[in-house]
């Protein structure tokens, strides 16, 4: 009965009050509600996402809050469904009267939740990647991720640019990998690049040699790209060094975490994939803006949590951040006014990329927010 | 007790509960949770025909809940059908389903009947899950509000008194059903099925009928539910609510048709109520369904009628 475990994670501001400020706590809290994959398949990205939200809270009501006032968490586990996460979403929204909405986890959490976030006019900001969050634009509906979209031209662009133009597929058969898989379809198509093999796999298999074999005897393959996220990468690069392939391999930002390499071994060296400025913080050029704020909170996260940081850490960050500095803009929590003030969000800088909304963008990343990484020696290595 | 005489008594009190309710319903969340819950009561109270009645158990209705919800989604939204003749539709395919696989599956009994409807369930999910060019694939599809006489039905409160309505048609079906020639033919097949065909009754038709019946009042539910969210993903599908929805008729009570309903609000609302005590959730929850289990076998609501009766006779 996985489906039952939730909780509710309150935290209150008890360092601040021992600061010595506790006088300054006349107005309201402010109240961020979320709701997060803390269980269930997705775990894996919210359980680390629920980490971050609680960590930087918890900091920024030892800084004094927002406006002199304390924040308030409630994040309550929809366990990865979406019917649990819209009667959360309102549950938050009209029971718990929060000012702004971080979460879903993932596409399907976050769109269930959608529907009622417009209704009840609750700023919502997602911390999935699906594109069919912000497109069509909703205007209470935003998020911080970057799209599958965006990974998926970062590395037919790198292609062609090595002058790579018939390439093979295999991507995982559903969520993550199948949605990405479209979209890399599209963008090749529209790069000239001409896609000779396409093959799937499921999340759970073992071994995909049988799929890989496929591609090695397809005629004229000069590179492949894997779509997915989990294990299913890492048998993947396994079994294509096993095949003994020496064409390019490409991988997804699905893959952007030490976790991949320890899992694949050598046989991740030369593996080429798109990764946020986050994963690379250290080998980042001391020049460029993303540099102090990834490293920042890379000590940060890992000073806590004793373990690696992910991408899917930063994104309660970065959302985090740009509601502060929303309500910081705004003066208050009117919603209205803290909506408005989240679209005006221009130059943010986060563990994504720098974030400039407008009225038409409601991620506002660019498609620099990607850097392309080689791996080598069992590390990341910058090449653009 | 009214509450325990069948047919119209019941329907009274319940329509009195369902009336009085809102006046302690302090915003839309919670009529959310009642909504939910009297969605849940609607499944569970076809499924009790199946499982308490019939003695046959379904591991596999979520499948008919979802087929429900994504046949009201895919009609509405890509066919522009208006949604009650999608409901309707949606219910005629799940009926036709369930009649089709019912017929070889209802065969089966015992642990071999459970691992089968497990089977449909799951062969449900992974065609919502993976045929995703019909069903939008794990990351769900949107529809709109349901509209019935061109009035459209929008908002916690307007769905409270809809989802009401058809609780209280599913309770009286489901009442005049079971003394219905059919319902008696029923529960002699749940006492022995060789007595009950010697008795002349067919016994297999009358599994598969009831089948049907629980599939249809899943389906129904399941669209109404679909429009109420205005968002479905394949998790509605899934086994574990598949099982949920099994622990709520087996909670409330088997062969009780106000069990099954009984079950389905308590369970609707106790994640919501342990939502409080955080990491402990999970453990209270499981305590209360295992002192059910064992000092209510029967089940919450027979249980404590057989207690209320006892305590009387004994005075």
């Amino acid at each position: 009965m996985g489906g039952f475990v939730r909780w509710r994670a309150v935290i209150l501001g008890v360092a601040w009050a021992c600061a010595g400020i506790g006088g300054a706590i006349a107005s309201e809290p402010i109240r961020i509600g979320s709701f997060l994959s803390v269980t269930g398949p997705a775990s894996f990205l919210g359980e680390p996402e629920k980490k971050t939200l609680e960590l930087y809270v918890e900091r920024a009501n030892r800084e004094g809050g927002v406006l002199g006032r304390r924040i308030e968490l409630i994040i309550y586990d929809d366990g990865g469904a979406g019917e649990k996460a819209a009667t959360f979403a309102k549950r938050l929204a009209d029971s718990d009267k929060v000012d702004v909405l971080i979460g879903g986890t993932t596409t399907g959490t976050t769109m269930a939740a959608v529907p009622m976030a417009e209704r009840a006019k609750v700023p919502l900001i997602s911390l999935a990647a699906g594109i069919p969050i912000i497109d069509p634009v909703k205007p209470w509906v935003f998020k911080v991720p970057h799209t599958d979209r965006m990974a998926a031209e970062k590395v037919i662009l790198d292609m062609k640019k090595r002058g790579i133009t018939r390439i093979a597929l295999i991507s995982e058969d559903a969520g993550f990998g199948k949605s990405g898989h479209d979209q890399s379809v599209a963008v090749a198509r529209e790069n000239g690049i001409e896609i000779v093999a396409d093959e799937v796999y499921s999340a759970k298999d073992p071994d995909v040699t049988a799929q890989l074999t496929k591609i090695k005897n397809t005629q004229g393959v000069q590179a492949v790209f894997n779509f997915g996220s989990g294990q299913g990468p890492a048998i993947v690069t396994r079994n294509f060094r096993q095949l003994g392939m020496s064409v390019p391999l490409y991988q997804s930002h699905g893959v952007a975490s030490k976790e991949y390499i320890r899992l694949a071994g050598d046989a991740a060296e030369g593996v080429r994939l798109p990764a946020a400025g986050l994963v690379v913080a250290a080998q980042l050029p001391a020049t460029d803006p993303q540099k102090p704020v990834v490293t920042a909170f890379k000590a940060e996260y890992e000073r806590a949590f004793k373990s690696d940081v992910s991408t899917f850490a930063g994104h309660p960050y970065d959302a985090l951040q740009i509601v502060l500095a929303a309500i910081n803009r705004a003066g208050g929590t009117d919603k209205a006014k803290l909506r408005e003030e989240i679209e005006k969000t221009s130059g943010y800088i986060g563990t994504a990329g720098t974030v400039t909304m407008s009225p038409t963008d409601h991620m506002g990343l660019s498609p620099s927010a990607f850097h392309m990484v080689e791996i080598r020696k069992g590390d990341w290595v910058l090449l653009d | 007790m009214t509450l325990f005489r069948p047919r119209t008594g019941g329907i009274l009190v319940l329509a009195a509960i369902i009336a009085l309710v809102p006046l302690g319903l302090g915003n839309g969340y919670f009529y959310d949770v009642a909504v939910n819950a009297m969605f849940s009561a609607i499944v569970c109270i076809g499924l009790n025909l199946l499982i308490g009645y019939g003695g046959q158990i379904s591991l596999g209705h979520a499948g008919f809940f979802a087929l429900g919800a994504y046949g009201s989604a895919i009609l509405t939204g890509r066919y522009e059908v208006p949604p009650l003749a999608a409901l309707v539709l949606s219910a005629g395919a799940v009926a036709l389903i369930a009649f089709v696989l019912g017929r070889p599956i209802l065969r089966l009994k015992g642990h071999y009947l459970a691992m089968a409807t497990l089977g449909i369930g799951i062969i449900i999910h992974i065609v919502l899950k993976t045929e995703s060019g019909l069903t939008g694939g794990p990351d769900g599809l949107a529809l709109g509000d349901f509209t019935l006489f061109g009035l459209s039905v929008s908002g916690e409160r307007d769905w409270y008194w809809m989802a009401g309505g058809v609780l209280l048609l599913a309770v009286w079906l489901s009442l005049n059903l079971i003394d219905s020639p059919l319902g008696r033919a029923l529960r002699a097949v749940h006492g022995s099925e060789a007595g009950a065909e010697a008795a002349g009754v067919d016994s297999s038709g009358t599994k598969v009928r009831v089948f049907v019946i629980s599939a249809v009042f899943a389906s129904v539910a399941g669209s109404l539910f679909a429009h109420k969210n205005g968002f479905i993903t394949p998790d509605i599908g899934s086994f574990f609510h598949s099982a949920e929805l099994v622990t709520m008729v087996v909670l409330g009570g088997m062969a009780s048709t106000f069990g099954a309903l009984v079950g389905a609000v308590i369970l609707t609302l106790l994640p919501q109520v342990l939502a409080s005590f955080e990491q402990y959730e999970a453990m209270i929850l499981g305590a209360i369904m295992m002192g059910t289990m064992i000092f209510m076998p029967k089940g919450l609501l027979p249980s404590l009628a057989g207690l209320i009766r006892r305590w009387r006779g004994e005075r």
